[in-house]
């Protein structure tokens, strides 16, 4: 639907550029907290966010080049949760598995809090008719066939998002 | 002491963040008829800013936000 149209829903238009655990969540919950308002929602998946169509998500979470990131620990009294652990570059770089600790840390520590997974944000938004669309071009790049995302997803190019996003009243990159 | 409100359908958020209670919210309200009234209760402290925001967007009134023990409970009435 267009603008002319003065009882057109609002629009979200996202484009999702990353792939790992914590740049996978604000796609997922914009859209699912604008697909609740009753606004349309269209989420274009290209580069490395082209991973989160997939069945089954993978994504995880570096630390590396991630200086702000907070380390905390999902067990243990409150106190101690509520440290900040300094992780030193040298050894985020350097110890094999850190990155599937931190993931594992943050998975946790998420679900303590109350925070849905990814997943249920996805399955969410797929209930609330969120169009998931997925890069044709990345696809080629990267290797990816149709078969390899979910069915829901529709597949896409540049123009089919500018198309989607001229008509939205919020467009943002993530 | 202000009138007591009839809800239709309760839904608790107890525990959920962000964007779980408006999620859930919007699934719930599906469920009812116009006019008809949800109780939803969260425990998230961005609960009732975003409430009122999907209040204001749907369109379905929200009649009373309150606290009670470190709840948030709202009522809505469906557009």
């Amino acid at each position: 639907m267009s603008k002319s149209d003065p009882n057109a829903p609002k629009r979200l238009a996202l484009i999702a550029s990353k792939g790992t655990l914590d740049w996978a969540y604000p796609p997922f919950i914009l859209a699912s907290a604008a697909g609740a308002m009753g606004w349309e929602v269209g989420i274009f998946f290209t580069f490395y966010g082209l991973t989160l169509l997939k069945p089954d998500l993978t994504a995880a979470v570096s630390p590396l080049g991630n200086p702000a990131m907070p380390m905390k620990m999902p067990f243990g009294p409150e106190g101690f949760q509520n440290i900040n652990w300094p992780m030193p570059n040298l050894l985020m770089a350097n110890v094999p598995g850190f990155e599937s600790l931190a993931t594992t840390l943050m998975k946790q520590t998420f679900k303590n809090k109350g925070v849905a997974s990814v997943e249920e944000l996805r399955e969410s938004c797929l209930e609330l008719d969120v169009r998931l669309i997925g890069c044709q071009m990345t696809m080629d790049v990267f290797g990816f066939k149709r078969e390899d995302f979910i069915k829901e997803a529709e597949i896409g190019g540049a123009a089919t998002f500018l198309e989607y996003a001229a008509d939205a009243d919020v467009q943002l990159f993530i | 002491m202000t009138d007591v409100i009839k809800e239709d359908q309760v839904l608790d958020c107890s525990g959920m963040l962000c964007p779980m209670p408006v999620v859930k919210a919007s699934k719930a309200i599906k469920e009812l008829q116009s006019g008809q009234i949800l109780k939803m209760i969260a425990t998230d402290p961005g609960a009732p800013p975003d409430m009122e925001a999907w209040s204001r967007q749907t369109g379905n009134e929200m009649l009373r936000s309150m606290t009670d023990n470190g709840k948030f409970i709202f009522y809505l009435k469906k557009k």
